[in-house]
């Protein structure tokens, strides 16, 4: 079954080898052409839904409340464009052959109007209806987008479990502060519950997908982002670097695997039992280009993720070795786009960056 | 000493790679072939002359289509080389490495020194006999333009063979581009490659707009230009707004790099999201850069085809320019996940969504075009037909990916990789081949073989779907873009197979192009008419091809669609406009400054690319003696005598 796709397509592209081989290719012969290419388009598709069904189509196939919603939303948004898409195609095709010139006959054939070039109604029409669909898309889309900001905390009744996800060279680590362990290409955590990621870069801006669970976002050296996703079941998802950082980029994947609270808090425990610790000098060596195995860390450096976050910070206006910083990443933060500081109010924020201007002159 | 030689030779030119072996080979014998003709023939005067020094629009846009199909062949190549190495699972055919810099190497190829010199040589061999003009404004800038163009994608090129290519991806976002992650010098020749020919692109935009603006024959107003026209002077007004916007990203990267400043570092208050920001700015208009040309070789080829006027010509102008003024407030869209926040992409969002209006508008009036015409179907219009589908479908992809929100999910994923190719190849590279089909009669003066020609387009549009709808769904999957391998428990084997197939249609398309320009040439139809298809605008009511001074009179025009009503007249038995006496006509001298020029930049191009200031400095000293020379040159221009201008018109079998 598999393997059908290839070789259905290849026949059909024989047979319109064949036809194209035929002696007369005038209007009839294109018309029928176009026809076939409908016929092959329509056999692709089919071939590939068959072949890909479901399970594999990761994105259509969602385990968590935000990767549900953007399905939703994929779905509405396709169907809006199919309302104009559907009637273009069957427009193109029902034009194309009914003003197809044929000589000979053009007596009783399809009405030629040379100077007929204005009609203020059709293109009220055609200006108007994708204006309207439009209108909708972008009222659905302002909806959703502050529904769905990747930083904004969801709404459950379990607490949220927090991870703090680094890119490196070219692999994840994965801290769970709350539980003081780390683990480097492997993520686990209890179904069920939110999960409250925080994301940073200690290497070229990657981003951090897991297909199942929702969309994407980007890590970035010097800043911290914030991306809430929860799992609806138990299960072992898919999970990568989606965005290009540098030769290995492609070995970043990684297994997300929702289990029930039990099953992650003997894992917990497990690592904590079984595993080495990570240092400092271990992160620096572990941050070091280069791919990784799985692995697991049964406690992890005070302070670690939030001095990856802060550790271009440093430089920045001179001011002194504050852990927090001015300069990009503190106008990143105040513009309340990445979520706050370590907890900080905007406000307070505006204030330090004030103190440390005030500092430094 | 020899030891020296020998580290050096080893660290300049690129090594360890069969495949770039087999290239250093290939090129080696090329360069020597072509030497040896041009000497055995004795054409290296006839080369000069007739084609290095020219200042004739209509060879400069020959040169510029011939250049931008050898940069079509290398990408295509580039393109191949990916989809063989994706074909099956984990397959080790080209290493990380390797495959980074030939997508790196693909998209800039094919945007930069595919599409946009196709799209100036289709700019220059139709707009001036198109709006009845003479030549370019600038005939001389124009020249320098292409030979900056030239040595800029040259210079990008040789770093296939010496220093090693750059592989930061086709936009090179820090800080994977600077020198803390690419400290070879790819990533330089990336920039002054770009940076030399972008000069150029910039003249381009700005000579036509001049063009455009100024050299109408008498009578055309702007509401009586023809579509492609119009669609020039939206993409240029475009490139002079944007190509700045690249040309300042570059140098700053550039004093990053070279001067070790912190514009786009990760330390010292630098910040890549500026970077990020900036090459969209240029990078979103830029891809409307090239999709509204095509937009307008459709808007001809459809009226043509059709023996009717364009539908909805007001329509028509107001969407390209509103598409051209929208693409400025659209590039956000490409970093969606960046954290920006619910304000800033929902309002993104929304301006993306926008173009998709006057995009539609536009694709009803084709179709309202043919309504009610005559349709015939030679090979112009079959790409034209095979448009319409494809970029509906692209179209409605993207509208797709510009809703935010869901973007999340397609962002960085094959999704992605199929829209743009949907739209950019059935968008940009079938518009430029339905034009260059569509004009080639009239800068050749003979027609290409139809049946080899339909046998190309089929294999290309098979071939295109073939290639690109399994990679929707591969992204659906969770395919992300840039990987070089996969494992087989993915599931993507099956798809990935069927796109590489389907990549492979699309090259044996490409070769029966070629042997479609050859087979023509050997067996010619030459056009005699000068109108082969039935046309409409001026272009067409000249000698094919076209006399050096283009118009021996300079055409009056009353109407849109001018030489159409004039034949209209005609065949009516009205008596045909009446042309004025012929006169001396005044045309601009040919100049070698260009080619020299270009070559200086070239020098000093790759001397920064090493940092050999004892190579950079003469390169910038050569460019400034070359402006300098050109100041101080009277010796600009020169009369045809009327003769002569009846010698050439009887030869061409045109009453005066």
């Amino acid at each position: 079954m598999l393997s059908m796709a290839p070789s259905g397509i290849m026949l059909t592209g024989r047979r319109c080898r064949v036809m194209a081989r035929s002696k007369k290719m005038g209007e009839m012969e294109m018309v029928k052409g176009l026809r076939r290419l409908a016929t092959v388009l329509s056999l692709t598709a089919m071939a590939v839904l068959m072949t890909g069904c479901s399970d594999k189509l990761v994105v259509l196939n969602p385990k968590g409340e935000i990767g549900k919603q953007q399905l939703d939303l994929i779905v509405i948004s396709s169907l809006l464009c199919l309302v104009v898409l559907v009637p273009v195609l069957v427009l193109t095709f029902y034009i194309v052959w009914r003003y197809r010139h044929k000589p000979g006959q053009s007596a009783k054939s399809a009405k030629y109007d040379p100077t007929w070039e204005h009609s203020t109604k059709l293109e009220a029409i055609w200006w108007g209806i994708p204006i309207v669909i439009i209108a909708i898309l972008a009222v659905v889309t302002v909806k959703y987008s502050y529904k769905l900001e990747p930083s904004k905390p969801l709404e459950h009744e379990a607490k949220p479990i927090v991870i703090q996800v680094t890119s490196l060279d070219w692999k994840w680590l994965f801290q769970y502060p709350e539980q003081g362990i780390a683990s480097v290409n492997y993520l686990q955590f209890p179904d069920n519950v939110p999960i409250e990621f925080r994301l940073t870069s200690d290497a070229p801006m990657n981003s951090f997908w897991i297909p199942q669970l929702g969309g994407q976002i980007y890590t970035m050296s010097g800043m911290e982002m914030k991306l809430n996703l929860i799992a609806d079941e138990p299960g072992s998802y898919m999970g990568m670097g989606a965005n290009f950082s540098g030769k290995d980029f492609g070995k970043m994947n990684f297994t997300a695997k929702a289990t029930s609270q039990e099953e992650f808090d003997d894992w917990v425990k497990q690592v904590k039992g079984s595993s080495p610790a990570l240092t400092k000098e271990g992160y620096e060596q572990l941050a070091l280009p280069g791919v990784s195995e799985v692995e697991t860390f049964s406690s992890i450096p005070e302070g670690l993720f939030e001095q990856i976050v802060h550790k271009y910070g440093e430089h920045q206006h001179g001011s002194g070795s504050s852990e927090h910083q001015h300069g990009s990443n503190t106008e990143h933060a105040a513009s309340g786009t990445s979520g706050s500081m370590d907890g900080m109010t905007a406000e307070e924020m505006e204030a330090m960056n004030h103190e440390g201007h005030a500092n430094h002159e | 000493m020899l030891d020296n030689i020998k580290d050096f030779a080893s660290d300049f030119f690129v090594t360890g790679d069969p495949l770039i072996y087999g290239a250093d080979v290939a090129i080696v014998l090329t360069m020597i072939a072509v030497v040896t003709a041009l000497t055995y023939f004795k054409k290296w005067k006839w080369l000069w002359q007739d084609w290095i020094t020219s200042v004739d629009h209509k060879k400069i846009g020959i040169m510029y289509v011939i250049a931008s199909l050898l940069m079509l062949f290398r990408g295509g190549m580039d393109a191949l080389l990916m989809r063989t190495q994706l074909a099956v699972p984990n397959m080790e055919f080209l290493s990380p490495e390797h495959y980074n810099a030939i997508f790196t190497t693909h998209g800039v190829i094919m945007i930069l020194f595919m599409a946009m010199p196709l799209m100036f040589g289709l700019f220059n061999l139709v707009i001036p006999l198109q709006i009845g003009a003479r030549d370019v404004a600038y005939p001389f800038l124009n020249s320098l333009s292409f030979w900056l163009f030239f040595f800029g994608a040259m210079l990008f090129n040789v770093s296939f063979v010496i220093g090693g290519s750059p592989d930061a991806g086709w936009l090179s976002y820090p800080p994977l581009s600077e020198l803390s992650h690419s400290p070879g010098v790819g990533q330089d020749f990336y920039i002054w490659g770009i940076q030399i020919s972008g000069i150029g692109s910039l003249m381009t935009g700005i000579n036509f707009i001049v063009t455009i603006l100024k050299m109408r024959a008498p009578g055309m107003k702007l509401m009586k230009m023809p579509m492609f026209t119009w669609s020039v002077l939206s993409s240029c007004l475009t490139i002079i707004l944007a190509f700045p916007i690249l040309t300042v990203t570059l140098a700053l990267l550039f004093i990053d790099r070279y001067l070790g400043a912190h514009f786009f570092t990760l330390d010292s208050g630098g910040n890549p999201m500026m970077y990020i920001n900036l090459i969209w700015m240029w990078g979103h208009p830029e891809v409307y850069i090239v999709v509204l040309p095509a937009f307008g070789i459709f808007s001809e080829i459809a009226a043509t085809f059709s023996k009717k006027r364009l539908f909805g010509y007001k329509s028509m102008v107001f969407a390209l320019m509103s598409i051209s003024l929208f693409s400025f407030f659209t590039w956000a869209h490409h970093f969606f996940t960046m954290g920006s926040g619910a304000d800033v992409n929902a309002f993104f969002a929304i301006t993306t969504m926008l173009i998709a209006i006057p995009t539609g508008v536009k694709v009803f009036n084709w179709l309202f075009t043919m309504f009610r015409g005559k349709l015939s179907f030679p090979t112009p219009m079959m790409w034209m037909l095979g448009f319409i589908p494809c970029f509906v479908v692209g179209g409605m992809t993207g509208v797709l990916l510009s809703v935010a929100p869901a973007d999340f999910q397609f962002h960085n994923s094959y999704f992605l990789i199929a829209h743009f190719h949907q739209v950019l190849i059935g968008g940009v590279a079938f518009g430029y081949f339905a034009g260059l089909y569509y004009w080639w009669p009239k800068v050749f003066g003979f027609k290409l073989n139809e049946k080899i020609g339909k046998w190309a387009f089929w294999l290309w549009n098979i071939g295109f779907y073939v290639c690109f709808m399994p990679q929707y769904f591969l992204g659906l999957m969770g395919m992300t873009r840039r990987v070089s391998s996969y494992g087989w428990d993915k599931g993507w084997y099956e798809l990935n197979l069927t796109s590489t197939i389907g990549g492979f249609l699309m090259g044996i398309g490409f070769l029966f192009q070629v042997w479609q320009i050859l087979h023509s040439i050997k067996f010619m139809e030459k056009d005699t008419t000068g109108d082969p298809w039935g046309g409409r605008t001026l272009e067409w009511s000249i000698p094919s091809p076209a006399p050096m001074y283009n118009f021996a009179t300079v055409p009056r025009v009353s109407e849109k669609d001018a030489w159409w009503e004039e034949k209209q007249r005609i065949a009516q038995g009205l008596a045909p406009t009446p042309k004025p006496q012929l006169e001396p006509i005044h045309m601009p001298k040919n100049s070698g400054i260009p080619f020299i020029m270009s070559a200086c930049f070239f020098v000093a191009g790759f001397g920064f690319v090493f940092d050999w200031l004892w190579m950079a400095i003469p390169g910038l000293v050569g460019v400034a003696a070359c402006m300098l020379y050109h100041s101080f040159n009277y010796n600009t221009d020169y009369y045809i005598p009327v003769d002569e201008i009846k010698r050439t018109e009887a030869a061409a079998g045109r009453a005066v």
